[in-house]
């Protein structure tokens, strides 16, 4: 690369730092994000209750199930939930709110390249979407271990350390695959929701699936990282994916290209979309 | 002058779904203060906007400079627009808005700092400039918008409608805010329904009608090409109006002559002003008349407009 390119690259770079701190400056204040910590924060006030409920006397825990209790509400209500609305409410917002409020051609009347302006905006949502939901997990994860470590198992509270990095590398993976798609989404539709349930009901559905279809899906490969498999019986198999879960550098893999693809695919959009407020 | 070195629309259309927006619009725009005239809905502001690239042609093509606004790392570097839009990015101060806008350049913190100091002295917001946009009065949140524009140092500036919500004291500051750019050899594209103000502003005019370009250049230029159908009307004051009505009715270049109504002057039609000024330097020389002032009476924006294709809305 010569110089004139490589100072091109250092250039989009400041530039894609400054979209991301003007971002994140603008959106992630308390009042602004308070439906985004309520759904992060929701998974820790259960396994707090859990916690209290049995030190006080109220339910019997020996400890034995602690790990695959959270294994369980975090695969079914953090991910499928939390993450997923937590994502919506940022990523979907990152144009389609700055739409509504008729402030996004200030983006378009700077010297940046589109691109660079996805690229900007999409870390920006990453950066607060896994700063808040991997500081929740780990807090929660953190709630449940200290129960555990009162529990006649509590000798299982290495092993739950030894996976703590695993819950939070899924977590950041999340945000990054759910934030990607709901960036799309925000810059596709004028209203999203009906989009939105169609993506939630995608990825509540990709059980009858055949294994293809499945690998056009985030929690597919967050299924697969997730350090306990989760015994689910009865109705509840529904929410077990796959038998057969991926090796983890495919999962990884999977949600980077999946993301990678998604975030392109908005690069390329966003090259074409218009600043017409008036007919939004 | 090269293409290099104006602003160029080369067959430019623009339709909104089956609303259309510009139709073939061919114009050159140099340096200077331009102004865009016509009504509301005329497309002063789809003009701006696909010379800004925040809408794209249906057809033709366009360049700033000699660059098209698909390349905005380029474009943005040389232009600044002022919308329209009265809205901004929330929670930001007044400073904040420049200086952000400022850091997307790819400056550092001091120069950011340094330029958006400049531009906030330069439209008199200083004192208010740590407030936030969302407190201040339209006249204010004009102002600001404008700094923003110019805080990269452009040369060239599109401001669309930028004097509406300014009291008369900000107007006039505006205006020869507009003029001393334009002194440094920049380019303003301004639009405007407001006709009065654009003799006041303009060198040169690009009039606009239902999407379609209708006149372009210097107003007394359009006016001069219209003296053949629409005979240019000159206020004569002299001390005998009468006996110079009776000279010019034997004119065959003069299609009209009446009386002030002062009476102290003449509003005299004519096909040929150039004959007429000599006919009139004449009879003074031969001391049949005591001039004492000549002036043309229909040559400014709002009639060479009101000409073209009636007063439409324009005021």
């Amino acid at each position: 690369m010569n110089e004139d390119g490589t100072t091109a690259w250092r250039m989009r770079a400041a530039q894609v730092a400054a979209v991301a701190r003007l971002e994140l400056k603008k959106n992630f204040s308390l009042r602004r994000g308070i439906a985004v910590y309520i759904l992060a924060f929701m998974q820790f006030l259960i396994f707090a209750a859990h916690s209290i409920a049995s030190a006080r006397g109220m339910t019997h825990c020996d400890g034995s199930d602690d790990l695959a209790m959270y294994a369980g509400v975090f695969q079914v209500f953090f991910l499928r939930l939390a993450v997923f609305f937590g994502c919506v409410v940022i990523f979907l917002n990152l144009f389609r709110g700055e739409v509504l409020q008729k402030s996004l051609h200030y983006y378009f009347l700077a010297p940046v390249r589109r691109e660079v302006l996805v690229i900007g905006k999409y870390l920006s949502g990453l950066i607060m979407a896994a700063l808040v939901f991997a500081a929740a997990a780990a807090l929660s994860y953190m709630v449940q271990v200290q129960h555990l470590a009162l529990t006649p198992n509590r000798a299982l509270t290495s092993t739950a350390m030894g996976q703590l990095p695993a819950y939070l590398g899924v977590t950041v993976l999340a945000c990054a695959g759910y934030g990607a798609v709901f960036l799309l989404l925000g810059m596709l539709f004028r209203n999203p929701i009906i989009p939105v349930i169609g993506v939630l009901v995608w990825e509540s559905l990709i059980i009858f699936f055949p294994p293809l279809l499945k690998k056009i899906s985030v929690i597919f490969y967050l299924e697969s990282l997730c350090p306990v498999r989760v015994p689910f019986d009865g109705a509840a198999h529904l929410f077990a994916i796959s038998a057969n879960p991926s090796p983890a550098y495919v999962a990884i893999s999977g949600v980077l290209l999946l993301t990678a693809a998604v975030v392109a695919l908005a690069s390329v959009l966003v090259r074409r979309m218009e600043i017409r407020y008036g007919s939004e | 002058m090269s293409a290099e070195d104006r602003i160029v629309f080369e067959d430019v259309s623009k339709f909104y779904g089956d609303v259309l927006g510009v139709n073939q619009v061919r114009v050159s725009i140099p340096p200077g203060i331009t102004t865009l005239v016509g009504p509301n809905g005329s497309g002063k502001t789809t003009l701006m906007n696909l010379m800004t690239g925040l809408v794209q042609p249906s057809r033709g093509s366009i360049r700033v400079l000699g660059i098209p606004p698909s390349d905005p790392e380029r474009l943005f570097s040389v232009l600044g627009y002022c919308t329209q839009f009265d809205s901004f990015p929330r929670g930001l101060t007044g400073y904040e808005f420049i200086y952000y806008s400022l850091r997307l350049h790819g400056m550092g913190a001091g120069r950011a700092d340094e330029l958006t100091a400049r531009a906030l002295e330069r439209v008199s917001m200083s004192e208010a400039a740590h407030r936030r946009v969302a407190s201040y009065s339209k006249g204010m949140r004009q102002r600001i918008k404008l700094a923003q524009a110019i805080a990269h140092q452009p040369a060239v500036l599109v401001l669309d409608e930028p004097l509406n919500g300014l009291d008369p004291m900000a107007r006039s500051e505006a205006i020869a805010l507009f003029r001393s750019l334009a002194a440094e050899g920049s380019y303003l594209v301004i639009s405007s329904h407001i006709l009065h103000e654009v003799d006041r502003i303009s060198d040169q005019v690009v009039m606009l009608s239902n999407g379609y370009v209708v006149a372009e250049g210097q107003i007394q230029a359009v006016r001069g090409e219209m003296h053949q159908e629409h005979p240019l009307q000159i206020l004569v004051r002299c001390n005998r109006p009468g006996a110079l009505a009776g000279k010019l009715f034997a004119e065959d270049h003069v299609c009209d002559v009446r009386m002030h109504h002062d009476r102290r002057g003449l509003v005299v039609a004519t096909r040929a002003p150039e004959v007429f000024y000599k006919l009139l330097g004449e009879l003074v020389l031969e001391g049949a008349i005591d001039l004492e002032s000549v002036a043309p009476a229909d040559d400014d924006a709002h009639s060479v407009y009101e000409y073209l294709i009636g007063s439409g809305g324009a005021q």
